[in-house]
């Protein structure tokens, strides 16, 4: 393998293990939310600092790849695509921080325990994940029929937001007092229909790197 | 204690004051590129590294240049033996009108070695060193001029390996090349750093980029910066260095 390869291995390995502890940071957040674990939520928020890390790390080496090797066609792409990907995965990761941090406040304990089951927050989660581990494999094997898949599944989270709005409505009408951990429910529901447009931009970057289209904005 | 230390040297052809003030330490196996326009003397700093400047009439040279912890110009040093310690790849291939083996065999031959076994067995790992084995294994009686300028110039490096030296001098040596035998050569370079320590002039930014760990920028003579490849090329401390880089030079 020529040197240049060398160091563009490198790259993809270093986003795939960012990938990995975000894709692990996402399953630790649906299990802490959905136990009220709040030993597994300070796990999260300890281990956003190893994300951020990465994201630097990778941003550090892009740099000095273009700036050393000059890449055209598929290795530009590439290495484009991965800084975007790197972004895009620590916002992933601030937002299962955030998740966490919700769980970790515990101060939403009175909160009716069948209306995250009615909000079918298990399933938004597994769908998140899903997502999430789909684009890796996609980037992994070069292979983008997937993407239309995954983005199917986005517009299933966004489905289940709209429907979260409304029950989330009814829910604090009949229990006033509850306002504020009713807020804050919905902002993490938020939370979770940002991190499924998130994995639809890692889609759209695996396109543009493979198929070299641009799926932006279409 | 680094392979190469040049301490202040200020070298003339004549009145004209070609390299002004250059201190420079260059570490054991690493890769060093020189860099900058023509006439920045950088071809003229590598060639005193094995004073092939020495036959040049009306040249002048102050300060003070070490190798291997060796004073290079002090009185009563060897040149022979000198460069073959530091061998040189030039900007053309130029092998000899011989055979490959002979080629390759040639800096063993005049150095005095006999034992033609121990000649066969030098050959083949200068070649295979120089990445050239597979490819001339079948054919070493022919001659060196069969083969294309890219083989020429790996059968050059071969030649110069073959009396193992620890520095290898490199001139310009893929300017005449096609970007497959550019590349070979490159990737040759990092497969010789752990076993040389390389000095390399280049017009080629990117290959300056691509190959060493260090690189300095000359200009008019002057050493406008010396420091970390990956630095250089990122985030270069001198105004001069980022416009010859960027190419907004002049």
């Amino acid at each position: 393998m020529k040197h240049s390869e060398i160091e563009l291995q490198m790259l993809r390995e270093e986003i795939n293990q960012m990938w990995k502890l975000v894709i692990s940071q996402l399953e630790k957040a649906k299990q802490a939310f959905l136990n009220a674990d709040i030993e597994l939520a300070r796990e999260i928020i300890s281990r956003e600092k190893r994300v951020d890390a990465l994201e630097l790390k990778i941003d550090s080496d892009c740099e000095n790849y273009i700036a050393l090797f000059s890449p055209v066609a598929v290795d530009l792409r590439l290495v484009l695509s991965i800084m975007k990907i790197s972004s895009t995965l620590e916002r992933i990761a601030d937002f299962c921080e955030g998740i966490a941090r919700y769980v970790a406040d515990n101060e939403c304990g009175e909160i009716n325990p069948q209306l995250p089951e009615e909000l079918r927050m298990e399933e938004v989660f597994d769908t998140l994940i899903s997502m999430l581990s789909d684009g890796f494999v996609a980037l992994e094997s070069e292979n983008t029929k997937i993407s239309g898949k995954i983005m199917a599944k986005d517009e299933f989270v966004d489905s289940l937001y709209f429907n979260a709005i409304g029950i989330i409505a009814d829910y604090l009408r009949k229990n006033p007092e509850q306002m504020r951990c009713g807020l804050k429910l919905m902002l993490l529901i938020r939370k979770l229909e940002r991190i499924g447009d998130h994995c639809n931009n890692i889609v759209e970057e695996i396109v543009f790197y493979v198929d070299a289209k641009i799926l932006k904005h279409s | 204690m680094n392979m190469i230390e040049v301490e202040n040297i200020n070298f003339y052809y004549g009145d004209f004051h070609a390299l002004k003030n250059i201190s420079m330490e260059i570490e054991h196996h690493s890769v060093v590129a020189f860099i900058g326009p023509s006439g920045c003397g950088k071809s003229t700093l590598l060639r005193l590294f094995n004073r092939m400047n020495d036959l040049i009439p009306n040249i002048r040279l102050e300060g003070k240049i070490c190798i291997d912890g060796q004073d290079i110009y002090k009185k009563g040093m060897a040149v022979d033996s000198l460069r073959k310690n530091v061998g040189m790849v030039f900007q053309r291939p130029n092998p000899f009108p011989k055979t490959i083996f002979e080629n390759v065999a040639y800096g063993l031959r005049v150095n005095g070695v006999r034992n033609e076994k121990f000649i066969a067995q030098r050959v083949e790992e200068s070649l295979r060193d120089a990445a050239l084995w597979s490819e001339v294994k079948d054919k070493l009686k022919k001659s060196a001029f069969e083969l294309s300028g890219g083989q020429q110039q790996r059968l050059c490096i071969a030649r110069a390996l073959a009396v193992q030296p620890t520095v290898l001098l490199m001139d310009e040596p893929a300017s005449a090349l096609d970007p497959i035998s550019t590349s070979k050569i490159e990737e040759l370079i990092h497969e010789l750093k752990p076993h040389y320590t390389i000095v390399i002039v280049t017009h080629n930014m990117q290959q300056a980029a691509r190959v060493s760990d260090k690189t300095a920028f000359f200009y008019l003579g002057e050493m406008v910066e010396f420091s970390d490849t990956k630095k250089m090329f990122l985030n270069p401390e001198k105004v001069q260095t980022q416009n010859y880089i960027t190419g907004r030079f002049g």
